[in-house]
């Protein structure tokens, strides 16, 4: 794998406020906050008239809005046709894609600076139609009619998962609470709760009410109540991320333009796509994407680097089972291995290899086509040391990783960042 | 081939995805196997990917197989909610390991489905042809249930 051409940097990086947003606001609102919040972060700012292009990222606007054609859409709306603004799709991956395809643009030297945009707004349908919109991620022919839903999926290889390693309802619990626990300290994300204080502000509900007042031992004692149904069996309510409206936005440019924007960029020094077949009963393992283990594959290559080496990620937790096999398949643990460090703490805020640091797509929220721009947005606070609240890490973070997955694992982009 | 019938069903399908789900229809399971180097595709393939060739053949498959990965599923899809399933009557999604080799995705029944526990991982199956009737027309999926 070659190095990039061309140095490219993260000069600016921000989002919209994730969480139920719609009808307040739309893709063009949302893409707007996101694009101003990213401005902001910019140090000597930047304007319409720095960039050449806005490589747009969403997944399903013109189910979920019956809107197409969103590139020249969100580009006009910041001042930026008549220049170049495709949009790109992967499923969920579809801003890691607009991210890596503006890097490589870049690199090759066909622009200079990039505004990547990752806009969804989900909640303009009823659940139910959501639930079937994302399930055209799936493969249409062969597992829908056999009644795949997307938790359903990765239920399935949860039960895989469960059988070939023994890794339990519980483990998965670890993976949420830790992550809710981080969402806690996000301003931006859709659910600013704890599960500790999730349950806190149930007991006060149910006692203002004059309800019974439950007596959950502790969080997972609740976990495993019947505040939490069962969705996909082994997966509940809380294993599964959340219905979102949002928007995130990226400034990326080349490195003989970044000093103009910042005296500290963040280097991108390797980027990596993987693809496998879209339904699970056609791939070899049912407990590992080998489309992460590609696209990594390539990341690592490209950067120099190996997986000891990430200091951070922000990893794709669409579902709590998804946040351990991104643990595996991106070399940080052994197959098998990744639910006990979840268990010991590792990847906590202050653990070893802090993981989800944003909340994740459990707590922060998953507007699908924005989720890839928005993990990069976390890895540029948190590398800028920028991170609101308690969030921020406590170490000097040289080296961050990204990992964004389309679909049931059909789709996998990962992006490497340095200081 | 078991018979001439079906022989000449299968000489007469092209290898496309409607073959496919036409055979499902009349109760086959069949797969495509390349008459290069024999590999076995199921759902259908018109091309290998293994050694490149477009000469496949169909084959019956034996449907007996074991379960690879299953989940139960209170939340479901409006096709099924249409069949009549709900949280109080979940119903399980399956990947089906057949005992020629490839995976099948498919609905298992049989089985407890508001008691998952009970369901093993490895444990053989069948095939089972679902008959249903929705907006007056019999339409049929593949399933399996414990062999």
């Amino acid at each position: 794998m070659a190095k990039l051409a061309r140095k490219v940097a993260l000069v600016g990086a921000g989002m919209s406020k994730f969480g139920r947003m719609f009808p307040l606001k739309r893709n063009p609102d949302l893409w707007i906050d996101a694009w101003l919040n990213a401005s902001e972060n910019v140090d000597n700012g930047i304007e319409p008239k720095d960039i050449d292009a806005c490589y747009v990222g969403n997944y399903s606007s013109d189910l979920f809005n019956h809107q197409g054609h969103l590139g020249p859409q969100m580009a006009n709306l910041v001042g930026l046709t008549p220049k170049p603004a495709p949009r790109f799709e992967g499923a969920c991956a579809s801003s890691g894609i607009a991210l890596r395809q503006a890097i490589i643009a870049i690199a090759a030297g066909v622009h200079d600076v990039i505004a990547v945009s990752g806009v969804e707004c989900m909640n303009e349908l009823p659940t139910a139609l959501v639930t079937d919109t994302l399930a055209t991620a799936s493969d249409a022919l062969f597992e829908y009619p056999a009644g795949a839903t997307f938790p359903g999926l990765y239920a399935t290889v949860a039960s895989a998962h469960f059988h070939k390693y023994g890794t339990t309802v519980e483990d998965l619990m670890y993976v949420g609470i830790k992550n809710h626990a981080n969402g806690a300290e996000n301003p931006y994300a859709q659910m600013q709760q704890s599960i500790k204080q999730m349950m806190d502000s149930k007991r006060a509900r149910y006692e203002k009410e004059g309800r019974e007042i439950p007596d959950w031992k502790d969080e997972f004692d609740f976990l495993k109540s019947s505040s939490n149904p069962m969705i996909a069996y082994p997966l509940r309510l809380f294993d599964c991320s959340l219905v979102t409206d949002g928007a995130a936005c990226l400034f990326l440019a080349a490195e003989d333009v970044a000093k103009k924007f910042t005296d500290t960029p963040i280097w991108i020094t390797g980027t990596g796509q993987g693809s496998a077949a879209l339904s699970l009963h056609d791939r070899d393992s049912l407990t590992s994407f080998i489309a992460t283990r590609e696209a990594a594959r390539q990341a690592y290559e490209m950067s120099g680097l190996q997986p000891k080496d990430i200091q951070i990620a922000e990893v794709h937790d669409c579902f709590t089972i998804a946040e351990i096999l991104a643990m595996e398949d991106l070399g940080f643990y052994e197959k098998g291995k990744a639910a006990e460090a979840v268990r010991n703490g590792e990847t906590k805020r202050d653990g070893i290899l802090p993981i989800n640091t944003s909340g994740g797509l459990k707590s922060k929220g998953h507007p699908v086509g924005a989720t890839g721009a928005a993990h990069a947005v976390e890895i540029f606070k948190q590398m800028r040391g920028i991170a609101e609240r308690n969030r921020q890490v406590k170490f000097d973070i040289e080296r961050a990783l990204t990992h964004n997955l389309g679909g049931s694992g059909g789709t996998c982009v990962v992006t490497i960042y340095e200081k | 081939m078991r018979n001439e019938v079906l022989k000449k069903l299968s000489e007469a399908k092209d290898f496309t995805l409607q073959s496919y789900l036409e055979f499902i229809q009349n109760k086959k399971l069949m797969g495509t196997r390349c008459k290069e180097c024999k590999e076995l595709y199921i759902p259908v393939r018109k091309l290998c990917t293994k050694c490149n060739s477009a000469n496949m053949e169909w084959v019956e498959m034996s449907g007996n197989g074991e379960l690879a990965a299953f989940t139960s599923i209170t939340v479901g899809t409006p096709y099924f909610i249409e069949k009549g399933y709900d949280r109080n009557k979940p119903y399980c999604f399956s990947v089906i390991k057949l005992e020629e080799g490839p995976m099948v995705s498919a609905q298992l029944v049989g089985v407890d489905e508001s008691k998952p526990d009970t369901i093993k991982i490895g444990m053989p199956v069948k095939v089972k042809f679902l008959e249903s009737e929705l907006k007056g027309e019999t339409k049929i999926d593949l399933g399996f249930e414990p062999a």
